[in-house]
């Protein structure tokens, strides 16, 4: 089979094709949002998962860490826990678009007079929205577990939830994209995601670790995406120096503390990079 | 059609475009020498034909003869390994966006979102071929009503019955007013009721919209309803013609007819200069022009004749000539006359 890039993915010859592909892109996004909201048993199950960590893997994991100075596991595991919902939900409503190649409906997208960097983008930011809103309501949680919330906290959170949201939709779609059935997500989603999320340092302080895993925590991507979430929620609580050394919300490369600008600029690139991979990936003409 | 009767009967596929390029201007779909490969296997192997405004063209041919393959490569989703096509005016490997905001498309299987209402499908839809805000809506209610569905406009499409879901698809296909529409088995899966049903929306929408209809199917009937047929088989066009003339490459229609008494009958036809035969039953006469004939051989029987059955040759026959084979039938899928039926009324 030879796969060509569609070199021409040019305006639509209306005139008025800036509009249309906005409409498009709106028109995208407004489905991912109409299907999110259909979908009860979706919302629920998306829901049940990270409460199921907080609160069992949160208060199983105190009684044995115990807390520094008032300042327990939960608390450390809660920024990491919104996180991995974000992330999670991101992916998934990415995977729809292997549903839609399954059900035919991304044949009616990409025979569409349209970019089909148009089609990703709203497919991008309907999947953001969706995963931002979902990490947003994990927020109404944080009073349970003595996590102070103030409305730049807030704000900067539900920020950091949407730029994290649009990297791992991208990526998503990108992996989407390059896949023909649904088991074949699947086996990618147990391969890639998982251990992703489990070496991400959303469970677990990333100080003090065996090299290997120290390692294997510093290249993988969502380490950068989960840091920052935690350091804005620590930075709105009073942590005790003898617990913020303990768990440690900071990622260090060869001892030097990354600026969290520096982790949000890697996202940034992460995003990018699948971004247009994703585009060249849904151009392909058989 | 106009400038049919001058045409040749176009069995050999590499003269017809350039025969038909001077006759008619401007075709809807031009196609030369169209050939996809898959690795070793060639899907489509060197088709050219054209198909002028305002025609209904049938691409009949077995499971796996190449229809599919064919219409992806004029609707833009997959490059030909040789040859060019062009689509209302434009290539389709150069110009795929132009091409793409002229056709209407109905794929072989389901493209829907049954999560969606009807009306959201067919404004996702307007949205992404760029209907102008403020005919969108008096848009979509008209092709639901062409397709009747008027009613179920606000239903979840995981509601729907496949005929309906079918017919929807029509219906957007037809929401922007493409030049072309192209339907890939439309019918398939669908009861004979439903068919004739969805038959009776296209030739709507062609009389009323006159959209160049670009149709695939398995089954004889159906590509009846179109005004020339290409017989497609292993990848080549094996004939192309009118329906009318394909079958009388076959020959003769038979007219049975009973009487009171089959050997005079039998007799006074056959003196007439008829080719007749006398079955068990019945008197069977062998003409070019059954329909036509009746009238003199009923005269010619005189009051004793009781029925006149006329057979005219189907296309079952013409792609078992042409091929070799008979047409394989899914199995478990009854089909009907209905198409023919429906020719019958509206040609
Ligand atoms: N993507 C593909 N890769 C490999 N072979 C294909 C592909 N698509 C179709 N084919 C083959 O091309 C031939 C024609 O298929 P198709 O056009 O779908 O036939 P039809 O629509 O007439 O049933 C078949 O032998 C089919 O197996
Ligand atoms: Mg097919």
């Amino acid at each position: 089979m030879t796969d060509v890039i569609n070199t021409n993915d040019n305006a639509n010859p209306n005139g008025s094709n800036f509009s249309t592909e906005l409409r498009t892109i709106l028109m995208v996004w407004q489905r991912e949002l109409i299907r999110f909201g259909r979908n009860r048993t979706r919302i629920i199950t998306s829901l049940s998962q990270p409460l199921l960590f907080l609160f069992v893997l949160g208060y199983g994991m105190s009684t044995l860490v115990g807390s520094t100075e008032g300042f327990d596991f939960k608390k450390f595991l809660f920024p990491g826990i919104v996180a991995m919902s974000v992330v999670s939900t991101a992916i998934f409503s990415a995977i729809s678009i292997v549903w839609d190649r399954e059900f035919g409906f991304l044949r009616e997208m990409l025979v569409a007079p349209v970019r089909r960097s148009s089609l990703v983008i709203g497919k991008t930011l309907g999947g953001a929205s969706v995963a931002a809103l979902q990490g947003t309501i994990m927020l109404v949680l944080a009073p349970l577990i003595g996590v102070r919330l103030t409305v730049l906290l807030v704000i900067e959170v539900i920020g950091l939830e949407l730029l994290m949201a649009i990297a791992l939709t991208a990526f998503g779609v990108f992996v989407a994209s390059r896949i023909e059935r649904i088991e074949g997500f699947q086996v990618v989603m147990q391969l890639v995601l998982f251990p992703m999320l489990f070496l991400s340092g959303a469970l677990f302080p990333l100080s003090g670790l065996p090299v290997w895993l120290s390692v294997l925590t510093r290249v993988n991507p969502l380490t950068y995406a989960v840091a920052p979430l935690r350091q804005v929620v620590f930075a709105a609580q009073n942590v005790p120096p003898a617990a913020a050394a303990r768990f440690s919300a900071q990622v260090t490369i060869f001892g030097h503390v990354l600026p969290i600008w520096s982790e949000v600029s890697l996202v940034g690139i992460f995003f990018v990079v699948f971004f247009l991979l994703a585009v060249q990936g849904l151009s392909r003409r058989q | 059609m106009e400038g049919e009767a001058e045409r040749p009967l176009a069995t050999d596929t590499s003269v017809a475009p350039e025969t038909q390029r001077r006759v008619m201007a401007a075709p809807a779909i031009e196609v030369i020498d169209v050939e996809k490969r898959f690795g070793d296997l060639v899907a489509v192997g060197g088709v050219s034909f054209s198909v002028q405004p305002g025609e209904v063209f049938a691409f009949l041919g077995p499971n796996g003869a190449g229809k599919s393959t064919t219409i992806n490569i004029l609707c833009t989703l997959a490059l030909p390994t040789g040859g060019s096509a062009r689509v209302a005016g434009f290539d389709v490997v150069k110009n795929p966006n132009e091409v793409r905001q002229k056709i209407g498309l109905v794929f072989q299987e389901q493209t829907l979102d049954d999560q969606l209402t009807a009306e959201e499908n067919l404004r996702f839809h307007a949205v992404l071929y760029g209907v102008p805000k403020k005919y969108r809506k008096e848009r979509i209610e008209r092709v639901l009503e062409l397709v009747k569905l008027a009613d179920r406009g606000s239903d979840l499409v995981s509601t729907f019955s496949g005929g309906m879901a079918r017919r929807l698809e029509i219906a957007r296909g037809m929401l922007h007013t493409p030049a072309v529409l192209f339907l890939d088995e439309p019918t398939i899966g669908l009861d004979p009721q439903t068919r004739s049903l969805m038959w009776d929306d296209v030739m709507t929408l062609r009389r009323e919209e006159g959209v160049t209809i670009f149709l695939t199917t398995h089954y004889m009937d159906e590509a009846e309803v179109a005004d020339r047929i290409a017989i497609i088989d292993h990848g080549q066009i094996v004939a192309l013609d009118t329906p009318e003339r394909l079958k009388a490459i076959i020959g003769a229609d038979t007219v049975d007819l009973e009487t009171g008494n089959d050997a005079a009958a039998f007799e006074v036809i056959k003196a007439a200069g008829f080719q007749v035969e006398r079955g068990a039953e019945r008197v069977t006469v062998f003409t070019e022009n059954g329909e036509g004939e009746v009238a003199r051989l009923v005269e010619l029987v005189g009051g004793g004749v009781r029925s006149v059955h006329v057979h005219r040759p189907t296309l079952d026959d013409v792609f078992l000539h042409f091929t070799g084979r008979e047409i394989r039938e899914q199995p478990g899928e009854s089909h009907t006359g209905m198409g023919r039926a429906w020719g019958a009324r509206h040609r």
